[in-house]
């Protein structure tokens, strides 16, 4: 257990991602909030994706950059009224730039609970190699 | 008693100083809530988690997004009219040699009560937790139910 499970949670109201390039389709755009930890073996990087699932995900990795991107369909039925509304759903989107050392063929993602987790593995140091000069 | 207003300022007049202050803090309060202003009332509960309420003619909806929050550490409970959503989300514990370079989600305990708009039946709340979005079904009571009226000719 950690220390924040002591800490009273609060509302925090979601970003809304203002693009460089307008979008072709309506609806709000919403930045997920992650975690970004490394080890000396891998990067891990958690998203909080409430609504979305496995088929409406798509992880995108061109150019080193990586795209999270997840649709949400409105749950609502046809004839529900809303009475009270705190928070909008949209589509998650956010990208990150990512270095050479990651193996990119060796990505790991899963989606739980809404939560993504995605392992992206170092790759493996250059083994250090000692040339022996031959006196001649 | 009788102390002099200096430079017509009325706070020296009262033997509150800070009562002008806090006036002040209050106007300005007012003034930054005006340029902010926020797109959903309802976010000014401030209490977690946000709720977005429907309803149709028999049922309530009550949907609140709880991602990585496991269904037995939620607690609901439904009395009279209200509905509490209490809960703890817990943060996996990660290596211990972990870095940091973004932390952005948070973990915690958290309660909220909701009063629905009209009576309940109570013994019937339905909840689901899918991909990290929990859905309240809440049966509108007999007497709530809306009834249609025929106009006699």
């Amino acid at each position: 257990m950690t220390t924040d499970t002591q800490k009273e949670m609060t509302v925090k109201e979601k970003k809304e991602l203002t693009t460089p390039a307008e979008q072709t389709r309506p609806g709000a755009l919403f930045v997920p909030n992650v975690d970004i930890f490394e080890t000396d073996k891998q990067i891990t990087l958690l998203a909080d994706l409430p609504g979305v699932t496995g088929e409406s995900l798509t992880i995108d990795l061109r150019d080193n950059i990586l795209t999270l991107s997840g649709e949400v369909q409105p749950f609502e039925g046809p004839d529900e009224k809303d009475l009270l509304i705190e928070y909008e759903i949209g589509k998650y989107y956010r990208q990150f730039t990512l270095s050479d050392v990651i193996a990119q063929d060796k990505i790991d993602a899963q989606l739980k609970d809404g939560v993504l987790r995605l392992t992206l593995p170092k790759v493996e140091k250059a083994k250090p190699r000692t040339i022996t000069v031959s006196a001649g | 008693m009788f102390l002099p207003r200096v430079f017509g300022m009325p706070t020296f007049g009262s033997m509150r100083p800070f009562e002008e202050l806090s006036r002040m803090r209050r106007q300005m309060d007012r003034i930054m809530d005006s340029f902010m202003e926020p797109r959903l009332q309802g976010l000014r509960s401030g209490v977690f988690p946000a709720i977005n309420l429907t309803e149709d003619d028999n049922h309530f909806y009550l949907r609140a997004e709880l991602p990585g929050v496991k269904a037995e550490d939620l607690d609901i409970q439904a009395t009279g009219r209200n509905v509490t959503i209490s809960g703890e989300r817990k943060l996996a514990t990660e290596d211990a040699s972990a870095r940091y370079h973004r932390r952005e989600r948070e973990g915690g305990r958290f309660s909220r009560a909701l009063a629905m708009p009209k009576e309940i039946d109570a013994d019937r709340v339905e909840a689901r937790m899918q991909n990290g979005m929990l859905t309240l079904k809440v049966p509108k009571s007999e007497s709530a139910k809306p009834r249609r009226i025929a106009i006699g000719s």
